[in-house]
């Protein structure tokens, strides 16, 4: 069941308020995402909690009617 | 989704190697294609491990996203510690990481190429 980049990239903002999202569709077709997220929510984090923090916030949809988004986060570099 | 067999066997099977991988498929014959970059990895670095097929086993396939609180398959486990998921994996392989945790482990792993 295929799910809207803006839905994904609504439901992150929602729960990281600062953070910088890019959300690519694949392939195009509404299934295959890859997502990049940086927030200072990811500061301290392993990436591990960075991810599950991102999983939470889609609400249960990742492995579900989100099939495939590649993740990668980050804390905000200080420059 | 998280009964005390499902979560038994579970603590013994990632207690039964250095490396377990729960994925899709078997490592010979992956049939999901991010179970299959995790394995490509692991293969490249020369580090042996323990392929667990979910496919086979629905309370495995459901238990194991409740025991490590990841919705995902394929998920890496190095000595009873959860590592991560195909992207996680595949960017710690990039970044010399992963080979570099592998040693610290004391697990042979060559650098990644």
């Amino acid at each position: 069941m295929p799910m809207q980049a803006s839905e994904i990239e609504t439901l992150i903002r929602d729960a990281f308020p600062d953070a910088e999202v890019v959300i690519e569709d694949l392939r195009g077709d509404g299934d295959h995402y890859a997502c990049r997220v940086v927030s200072s929510a990811f500061t301290g984090k392993s990436r591990v909690q960075q991810h599950q923090l991102v999983y939470k916030a889609l609400g249960g949809r990742m492995g579900g009617e989100l099939h495939a988004l590649a993740l990668q986060t980050s804390a905000p570099t200080t420059n | 989704m998280l009964d005390d067999t499902t979560k038994e066997r579970i603590e013994q099977d990632i207690a039964s190697e250095d490396v377990v991988l729960y994925m899709k498929g078997t490592p010979v014959f992956p049939q999901c294609g991010f179970s299959a970059a995790v394995v490509g990895v692991l293969t490249h670095l020369g580090v042996p491990f323990r392929g667990i097929n979910v496919l086979d086993d629905m309370a495995i396939r459901e238990g194991i996203k409740a025991f490590s609180d990841w919705p995902t398959i394929p998920q890496l486990y190095v000595k009873g510690e959860f590592v991560g998921g195909c992207d996680i994996i595949r960017e710690m392989y990039e970044t010399g990481e992963l080979t570099e945790m592998m040693q610290t482990r004391g697990i042979d792993a060559k650098p990644a190429a």
